[in-house]
């Protein structure tokens, strides 16, 4: 939904060459200041949530915004400070104050190495009407009240069943003093079905949400009924389940958003931030095995259509693709402008951020565990008694490099075979410990959206991986 | 200091929604200033500062339905955006549960001593954070880094205005600082944990509070063993118990209760949910909230709610639309939307006067059988099944035993919210003010602890 139409002043048009003058003079005075680098990122976004309850519209929240964030570097170290003020006095007062933690001033020295910015790289050029081509309200509200219709007829038990939607609309302009010059247009919608089950004592409470990046028309496409059967499905098999018995035992993770458990284990300490707080285990083992040789990982922003993907980073670098661990060795790190200068691993094209407010930092993308050679039945018709996590719930790593994340639908796997359903685990451990476990990866790699929240805020990610086996997991429960 | 004119937005908004012909609207917006460092072993890490600015405003079509937009553009271009956004909403506004304005929206409010403070200044907040991070690695030799730091100063402004003529604002200044140790013996896991305190400005903060706790919090996880899984009686801290009230709170939330997401409903109130001898009070007020709102999203005053007493529940937190549902006055709890939020502002959590509080005498170094006494919980957003009631969380904490503590290596606690309220044994020493609110340590029998023993 366009709320209005655009107005044609610099500050509400697009973000474009336009800037060229305002942004040039704003690095001209940060470098003459002393600065070995000036970064300017200028935002402007458009929200629209949705949300569907039973079989009324209950919220409908649109969000406008625009803002900028300004780094300054000076060796090791740098300064950001964020505005929502893009009026030439307050993008100076915010150079000056980032300036300013660095111990430097305007007016300081009189002369810039700064050469002014090259010709726009204008990714943004083919996706100017978008935001247009993406669903009026109208149809988010009859395609969301479709979806909890075939929640009804295809559910039982069921308290409460909710859709909801979700578009961002984001457009960046990156301009650095080493001649960083870059438009990016980023379109992400997600829609998602929940249900609560209840009977008696009996609760349950499951979820799915699909998203895609970059595809104005992906609503339209999306199977309502399937995705209700899939959740409605999940609900009638949780309802009844037992809680799950504590202890060490094996595990087969199912595909798509099993591979959360890549991405809290393993992703986050491959990140350069990671390096540099010294909270990876993994910062000196570059070209040493750190998992089984099952597992091969790859962090890429390139996958068409992917939650993840980007044409440019948000320090104005082109997207890669970035093979993190090959049959169990690691080779990279995920690495923005930052994570380079301070750890010395080049970038990768990884420096993300939720939004102006944020320094950008090294963060995922589309990280996934890449296709083995076995089929699920292998996997599971290896375990004699473990657990089958057919739909993670949320996860997070601790600062000590230990993991968690709950098991949303479960299932007991007894002498090869899945039996009864369980709820209420929790998969714990420690990156080191757990990658060398996963001995087996299955030939069915599929990819899910999410969000993931880190030091640079929440950002859109996928995580992915084919059916895995660990050999030997901690599970929480009762 | 940040500031907002109140004057100018409300005539601005007023002018624009006649030009619209808008009747009846409302308006929340907020502003803020901050500052704030980080270091890594003597030198600055991050250096931040951060103008924002919001509104959200509402508005009521001709049918009476509601729509609203936020923005963060506060220019008249912005405004007449939001508002255009707000009424094409509002087309899509619910006949079923539409809000109104609150009918406490211009009821005084209660006066919070919350003295403004001059901004320190980034140099100064990083001379300090750089002095206690050396405090900190300087007590004991295995302490290696502190990964997780920080020190922060914010001034802010809320603002409430609706076209009958309620007006509220408050302004603000707050500082915090968090450290987050590491250490690290050789042949033996890393370990962490930390300390945060708050106050109203950078000068009143107990920074020598902070790296005491983090660093006895710290090293006492240093000699850590594994737990047999089992059953254990635990003994909560007031941030964990807290921590897990709060995961919970959505039985004492009329809008859940009235969206079948709580465990709670209509009927719950007057009923037993606890042990005969607990209270919990929701308390935006209490001096030691710091940073409490004088009023909420509506407008409505801020004020002491009682939500179990003698472990019945009494109310149920509301907005004005909730409230207008159960027939009662809204409580202060709301936020402002299309469909109105709703939250709880800071516990207070304590025996019931009079009743003896449990088990008297209760001492987790004197106690025959062994205990676990739970530091802090962890992953909330993963762990907690609020419409479900069911938990498992990792924690980090004790195995007690004969007086001696040790550091569990890596553990979950599982269970169900109202396995937890029954199960209360009793309290241990006095409460303590948190961020999150006041509570003594807390006996919980019977709840299962995963280990890796």
């Amino acid at each position: 939904m366009t709320l209005t139409a655009p107005l044609q002043s610099l500050l509400n048009g697009p973000l474009d060459q336009r800037w060229a003058p305002r942004l040039e003079s704003l690095l001209g005075i940060g470098t003459a200041a002393g600065a070995d680098l000036v970064e300017v990122f200028l935002e402007r976004t458009d929200h629209l949530g949705v949300l569907a309850e039973q079989d009324t519209i209950t919220s409908v929240t649109p969000a406008f915004g625009m803002g900028a964030g300004i780094r300054v570097f000076r060796g090791h170290r740098d300064g950001f400070v964020s505005t929502n003020d893009l009026s030439e006095a307050g993008l100076q007062r915010a150079l000056e104050q980032a300036l300013g933690m660095l111990g430097l001033q305007l007016g300081a020295l009189s002369r810039s190495a700064f050469a002014g910015l090259p010709a726009l790289n204008d990714f943004a050029a083919s996706k100017g009407d978008w935001l247009q081509r993406s669903p009026e309200l109208q149809e988010a509200t009859q395609a969301l009240l479709g979806g909890t219709q075939q929640l009804q007829r295809r559910g039982a038990h069921l308290q409460v069943r909710r859709g909801s939607y979700a578009r961002d609309w984001q457009e960046v302009l990156v301009a650095a003093s080493d001649g960083t010059f870059g438009r990016d247009i980023r379109l992400h919608q997600s829609v998602g079905l929940n249900v609560l089950a209840a009977d008696g004592d009996h609760r349950a409470g499951v979820g799915r949400r699909y998203g895609s990046a970059d595809r104005p028309d992906d609503l339209r496409s999306w199977d309502a009924q399937q995705s209700a059967q899939e959740v409605c499905d999940s609900a009638a098999a949780m309802l009844y389940a037992d809680y799950v018995e504590a202890g060490q035992m094996p595990a087969v993770l199912a595909n798509r958003f099993g591979g959360v458990i890549f991405h809290e284990a393993c992703g986050h300490l491959l990140e350069t931030t990671q390096v540099e707080r010294g909270t990876t285990p993994f910062a000196e083992r570059v070209g040493e095995p750190i998992a089984h040789s099952a597992v091969t990982a790859i962090d890429e922003g390139l996958t068409s259509g992917a939650f993840g993907s980007l044409s440019m980073d948000d320090e104005g670098m082109e997207a890669q693709r970035t093979v993190l661990i090959e049959n169990g060795v690691l080779k990279r790190f995920i690495s923005d402008r930052a994570g380079e200068l301070r750890t010395g691993h080049a970038r990768t094209g990884s420096g993300r951020r939720q939004s102006h407010s944020f320094a950008a930092a090294s963060r995922m993308r589309n990280t996934y565990i890449a296709a083995g050679t076995h089929t699920p039945e292998q996997l599971i018709g290896s375990v004699d008694r473990g657990l089958y996590c057919k739909s993670m719930g949320g996860g997070s790593v601790g600062p000590t490099g230990q993991f968690n994340f709950a098991v949303e639908e479960g299932y007991l796997i007894e002498n090869g075979a899945l039996t009864k359903p369980v709820k209420g685990a929790t998969l714990i451990g420690e990156a080191k410990e757990v990658m060398p476990r996963i001995s087996m990866c299955a030939n069915d790699l599929e990819l899910a959206a999410g969000f993931c929240g880190s030091v640079s805020g929440s950002i859109f990610v996928t995580v992915g991986q084919p059916h895995i086996k660990v050999d030997s997991i901690t599970v929480g429960g009762r | 200091m940040a500031s907002l004119d109140a004057d100018q937005l409300g005539q601005t908004l007023a002018r624009l929604a006649a030009a619209n012909g808008i009747r009846q609207w409302d308006l929340g917006a907020a502003c803020s200033s901050d500052t704030s460092v980080q270091v890594d072993r003597g030198e600055p890490k991050q250096l931040k500062g951060a103008q924002r600015s919001s509104i959200t405003v509402r508005v009521w079509n001709g049918d009476g339905l509601v729509g609203t937009t936020s923005t963060s553009d506060l220019s008249e271009s912005g405004l007449e955006r939001a508002l255009s956004g707000a009424h094409a909403a509002s087309a899509f506004g619910n006949p079923d549960d539409t809000p109104a304005f609150s009918p406490l929206a211009a009821a005084p409010v209660a006066t919070l001593d919350q003295p403004l403070h001059e901004p320190q200044g980034i140099l100064q907040l990083l001379t300090t954070l750089k002095d206690a991070e050396q405090q900190l690695l300087g007590r004991h030799s295995a302490i290696g880094t502190v990964p997780y730091n920080g020190l922060a100063e914010r001034s802010s402004e809320r603002l409430y205005l609706n076209s009958d003529g309620a007006r509220r604002q408050q302004r603000l200044t707050t500082a915090s600082v968090y450290l987050y140790a590491r250490a690290e013996e050789t042949g033996r896991k890393p370990r962490s944990a930390g300390a945060m305190r708050l106050a109203y400005g950078a000068s009143d903060l107990d920074v020598a509070g902070c790296i005491d706790e983090a660093a006895e919090r710290t090293i006492s996880h240093l000699d850590y063993a594994p737990i047999e899984t089992g059953h254990y009686t635990c003994v909560f801290s007031p941030e964990a118990f807290l921590d897990l009230i709060g995961a919970f709170s959505s039985l004492f939330n009329a809008r859940a209760v009235l969206d079948g997401v709580s465990l709670s409903n209509r009927d719950s109130l007057g009923q037993t949910l606890a042990v005969p001898f607990l209270d919990l009070h929701d308390n935006g007020l209490h001096p030691g909230n710091i940073g409490a709102s004088a009023f909420d999203g509506e407008g409505t005053p801020t004020r002491r709610l009682a939500l179990l007493e003698g472990g019945v529940i009494r109310h149920f937190l509301h907005s004005e639309a909730t409230a207008r549902a159960f027939g009662v006055e809204p409580t202060g709890h709301a936020g402002l939307g299309a469909k109105v939020s709703v939250g709880p502002d800071w516990f207070e959590i304590g025996p019931t006067p009079g009743s003896g509080g449990g088990q008297a005498g209760l001492n987790r170094f004197g106690a025959d059988q062994p205990l676990v006494w739970i530091d802090s919980l962890s992953a909330l957003h993963a762990g907690v099944k609020a419409s479900q009631g069911s938990f498992s969380l990792p924690f980090d904490g004790w195995l007690v035993r004969g007086g001696e503590c040790r550091s569990i290596e890596a553990a979950t606690v599982a269970g169900d919210i109202r396995q937890v309220l029954q199960g209360i044994v009793g309290f241990e020493g006095e409460a303590k003010i948190t961020p999150d609110g006041l509570c003594p340590l807390v006996w919980v029998d019977g709840l299962s602890i995963t280990g890796e023993a």
